[in-house]
């Protein structure tokens, strides 16, 4: 039996860089021992990260899935797990299983329409690799606009990357924001629900989003002011997960299974789930 | 069909035994039964059934993964897993052989579990049919007639025969191994034993409960009924009803360092225990009232949606002989779905 | 036979929750089968026509004030029988709920029945059972009723009773009994007797068929943590399966010396256990040694007193001189 691997067994990766992003994330590349992408993911699509002894958690996969080469995970610290990754070093092996649940419906439903991501925290991270995906067949979408706002400037995820390759493209609006005045920013302050009505969209979009639950609750109600209809929003959930492939009934809300069935759900489906994610 | 006298049925166990590990319910000096080995001596139970489900054949409590050795900052994962031994479950009951169906439906199912697929393969399932169930058996209302039990053989015990049916491949296999310990014969024995235990199956104070209320598209309907604050009210939120349950098949992975490295170990878990949903940054489930929901709108809803209706529960009663306060998925059926009509 | 009926319960019920000294009645409710009684919450007088009072009521209801005083506006309703009520002020002396809120009627008790001893008469397939004089049990599987005296089906813990007398109550129902001399440190002697290898064998064997399932911890009045030890992800402990036989034991042991002091014996836990282990003999042995070298303690017979592995004195019985005396 031993030619048929189970889909609970991981293969083993090792980080080759580790970058810190905010005070409490980190942005971590995984390769197999031999140099290569542990394996291929759509976007939003996640994978089980574990250190043995530590434990396991499901992480999205922030990379794109157009980089060959590496997967990154930006992790925040607030567990057993994330907490033991933060303190690790470059050469630290992990292992990795995956990718689980359904991706972004980046080639139908996404193709040709406008895009709107909006992200508070380190619910960029999910959305990065939406993100940088959309970006890199730029040619296949319309307009893409990023609104994207932290607690303060250094709690910014991505920032550089923001800065340097999002804000320079072509046709990609970034709209960034931080929750309180800070010496040094002379960009927006207020909350991410806010700026979302000020910036006022047009409903021309499909709409992303991803963050902590009061930001969702009040962007969404933002979007439904501007005439969104809940078939074009979009987020990713995030629940205990143990298996990651719908049996150890963790994830289980409904009769959907956020690892397999998710995370990736527009708003009108989980209308259609009980209240409890 | 064949037979063999009731006296003779150690032959039979001893016959099976030579090439599988035969498993059957013993009695234990608590005056319940449980699966052991059998060895030559073993005396078959007399009892309706086990305490503990056979689910633990092919979904153990706990098993191990895989391990890891780990060495400065290498890991070094070890495949641990190695073919499972032969096996004969001798004497499951048709509520339980029901519940292999409906653990295969999660754990053969895309991707497959190839722990519990390769014991599922190594197994061989002797039923046997009931001829004096118990005033908490309810597998009638889920369409399982406990005289006539499926798995690979189906068996019948008379005051002074047994009757083997075989029904699969495997189960011809074990008739073949049986050889000349057996001989064909009808079905008029069984079939007046069935007719019988139907007629009793018939007077159960349960035969009357039925799945009507339920089904995969009830979950608006249920999921915000007041009852379930009073079903759940003095739920201890233990773990007993889906630990005897044959179909509750939650599970969590865990590590254990032994020191020497790290073993990768499952083991059944409980949606009624309060850190089952628990994460670093919060807990989805923060009320009994909503464990307990999720246990049975899981069996009466959720399953069946995903399973062209089948219901993820057998009606073999343990939960209602053990849960600490009586309170059980009879009692939850009747308060939500009507008191007869499921 | 019980002393007093369930209608003297019902009417007391009825006119507390009519004339609003109380709000929640914590009492039986009744089943499916006249055995299965599910401890419940009435809070209205129709609620009550299921209120049930039989040779089947063992559910201890203390522990369940932790809950139900916090959702009480006035005070809950509980019926307490004598052991119950031992229970009851240990979870006072460990200040787990607000005694204001709380209205106790004391209610005698004569022992309850253990349904499987009946069971292992019958069989199953019990169709009714009647609690009168007599228990009379019909199965579907006989025409005959069989009657049983409460005394020869009577649960192992009553059979052992240490106390009809009521130490905690606003109102008694019935008439008051006595502290008992019982014998239920016999099995704990037999089992001292035991030679080391044949004690590890009987606790092998007994702890063997556990499941984990907690249900010994969750109904259990000492075991009122907040975040149980064993519950707790972060901590090396934790577990839900037994990854060795040595950790099967350690569960029950780690649980026996924590309630230590504490435990009442009121036996829920060996009551509730499914796989009917014997747990309240580890309880016991506790308390045995500790009336050996301490001095005789209940716990629970008063609220606030101090028990002997918490109350420090220089007459203390050195450890290793236990030690010595235990072989």
């Amino acid at each position: 039996m031993a030619e048929i691997r189970d889909p609970l067994m991981p293969v083993i990766g090792v980080i080759t860089d580790i970058r810190i992003d905010t005070p409490d994330i980190k942005t971590f590349r995984v390769v197999t021992p031999d140099g290569k992408k542990a394996f291929d993911h759509r976007p939003g699509q996640c994978a089980m990260l574990s250190i043995p002894g530590v434990g396991e958690a499901m992480f999205s996969i922030t990379s794109s899935p157009t980089n060959t080469e590496y997967m990154e995970f930006s992790i925040k610290k607030c567990g057993c797990v994330t907490e033991w990754l933060h303190q690790a070093e470059v050469g630290q092996y992990v292992t990795v299983r995956g990718p689980y649940g359904n991706p972004f419906p980046v080639d139908d439903v996404f193709a040709g329409k406008n895009l709107l991501f909006i992200a508070g925290g380190v619910g960029l991270a999910p959305l990065r690799s939406v993100i940088n995906y959309c970006r890199h067949y730029r040619d296949r979408y319309g307009k893409i606009d990023i609104v994207y706002g932290s607690r303060s400037k250094d709690d910014l995820l991505d920032y550089r990357e923001i800065i340097e390759e999002w804000a320079t493209d072509e046709n990609v609006n970034v709209h960034l924001t931080i929750d309180r005045e800070q010496e040094g920013w002379d960009g927006h302050v207020g909350f991410v629900p806010n700026y979302v009505k000020e910036l006022g969209f047009d409903t021309d979009k499909v709409a992303v989003l991803c963050g902590p639950p009061i930001m969702i609750k009040f962007t969404l109600s933002g979007l439904y002011e501007l005439g969104f209809e809940k078939t074009q929003i979009y987020t990713t959930l995030e629940l205990r997960m143990k298996c990651g492939i719908g049996k150890c009934g963790r994830c289980n809300v409904g009769s959907k299974y956020v690892c397999k069935d998710g995370p990736v759900f527009r708003f009108d489906e989980l209308d259609e789930l009980p209240d409890e994610y | 069909m064949y037979r063999i006298a009731k006296d003779s049925i150690n032959l039979l166990f001893a016959k099976i035994a030579e090439e599988n590990a035969l498993y059957l319910p013993v009695d234990n000096e608590k005056g319940s039964s449980e699966y052991k080995k059998w060895e030559d001596g073993t005396v078959m139970s007399e009892k309706l059934n086990t305490v503990r489900s056979p689910k633990d054949f092919f979904f153990p409590q706990v098993e191990n993964l895989m391990e890891f050795k780990t060495e400065g900052k290498n890991i070094q994962l070890i495949d641990i897993r190695e073919d499972s031994e032969d096996f004969v479950v001798f004497g499951v009951r048709a509520c339980d052989v029901k519940s292999f169906e409906v653990l295969d439906n999660v754990f053969l199912n895309e991707p497959v579990d190839t722990y519990y697929k390769n014991r599922r393969e190594h197994g061989v399932i002797i039923a046997l049919a009931c001829t004096r169930p118990a005033e908490t058996c309810f597998c009638g209302t889920f369409g399982i007639d406990a005289a006539s039990p499926a798995g690979d053989i189906s068996a019948w015990m008379t005051d002074d025969t047994l009757y083997l049916e075989p029904n699969t491949e495997k189960g011809e296999k074990i008739i073949a191994l049986l050889g000349d310990l057996v001989t064909e014969c009808g079905a008029e024995a069984v079939e007046a034993q069935q007719e019988s235990t139907r007629r009793i199956m018939k007077k159960l104070p349960l035969a009357d409960l039925t799945t009507d209320a339920f089904g995969g598209d009830k979950t608006e309907e249920f999921f915000n009924a007041p009852e379930w604050a009073t079903l759940s009210e003095s739920c201890l939120g233990c773990g007993t009803c889906t630990f005897v349950c044959p179909t509750c098949q939650c599970y969590d992975i865990k590590d254990f360092n032994t020191g020497k490295g790290v073993i990768r170990y499952r083991c059944w878990d409980s949606c009624m225990y309060s850190e089952f949903t628990r994460m670093a940054h919060g807990n989805n489930r923060l009320s009994q009232l909503e464990r307990f929901r999720q246990r049975f709108m899981h069996k009466l809803v959720y399953y069946p949606a995903n399973n062209d209706g089948m219901f993820s529960c057998v009606g073999c009663g343990r939960c209602l002989a053990k849960c600490p306060i009586s309170m059980n998925i009879v009692k939850v059926m009747k308060t939500l779905g009507g008191k007869n009509n499921g | 036979m019980q002393k007093i009926t369930r209608d003297v319960l019902v009417e007391k019920a009825a006119s507390l929750l009519e004339n609003g000294t109380v709000d929640r009645v914590l009492g039986w409710k009744k089943g499916e089968f006249d055995y299965d009684l599910t401890p419940a919450v009435f809070t209205s007088a129709d609620d009550l026509k299921d209120l049930v009072w039989n040779d089947f009521c063992g559910a201890n209801f203390s522990k369940y004030l932790i809950a139900n005083t916090k959702k009480s506006a006035s005070k809950v309703l509980v019926f307490l029988k004598p052991c119950d009520t031992y229970s009851f002020n240990q979870l006072l002396t460990e200040h787990r709920f607000d005694r204001e809120k709380v209205y106790a009627i004391g209610i005698p008790c004569e022992g309850m029945a253990d349904i499987s001893k009946i069971k292992a008469v019958t069989g199953d397939g019990i169709s009714s059972i009647e609690c009168g004089e007599k228990i009379n049990v019909t199965t579907i599987y006989s025409d005959d009723t069989v009657s049983f005296d409460l005394s020869d089906v009577m649960a192992e813990r009553c059979v052992n009773c240490k106390s009809k007398k009521h130490v905690a109550y606003d109102e008694l129902i019935g008439e008051e009994g006595d502290v008992i001399e019982s014998g239920r440190f016999d099995e704990v002697e037999r089992i001292e007797n035991m030679t080391a290898d044949e004690r590890y064998a009987f606790w092998q064997n007994e702890l063997s068929r556990c499941i984990r399932c907690n249900a010994c911890r969750d109904v259990c009045p000492a075991c009122t943590c907040e975040k149980c030890v064993f519950d707790n992800p972060n901590h090396s402990l934790e577990n839900k399966a037994p990854a060795t036989s040595f950790e099967e034991k350690m569960f029950h042991i780690i649980r026996a010396f924590h309630v230590a002091g504490r435990c009442t014996d009121c036996g829920e836990c060996s009551r509730v256990c499914p796989q009917n282990i014997p747990l309240h003999l580890l309880n016991r042995k506790f308390i045995k040694d500790m009336n050996t070298h301490y001095g005789e303690y209940q716990a629970g017979a008063e609220v606030g007193s101090r028990a002997p592995l918490v109350n420090y004195t220089t007459e203390d019985v050195e450890p290793g001189d236990v030690f010595e005396g235990r072989e």
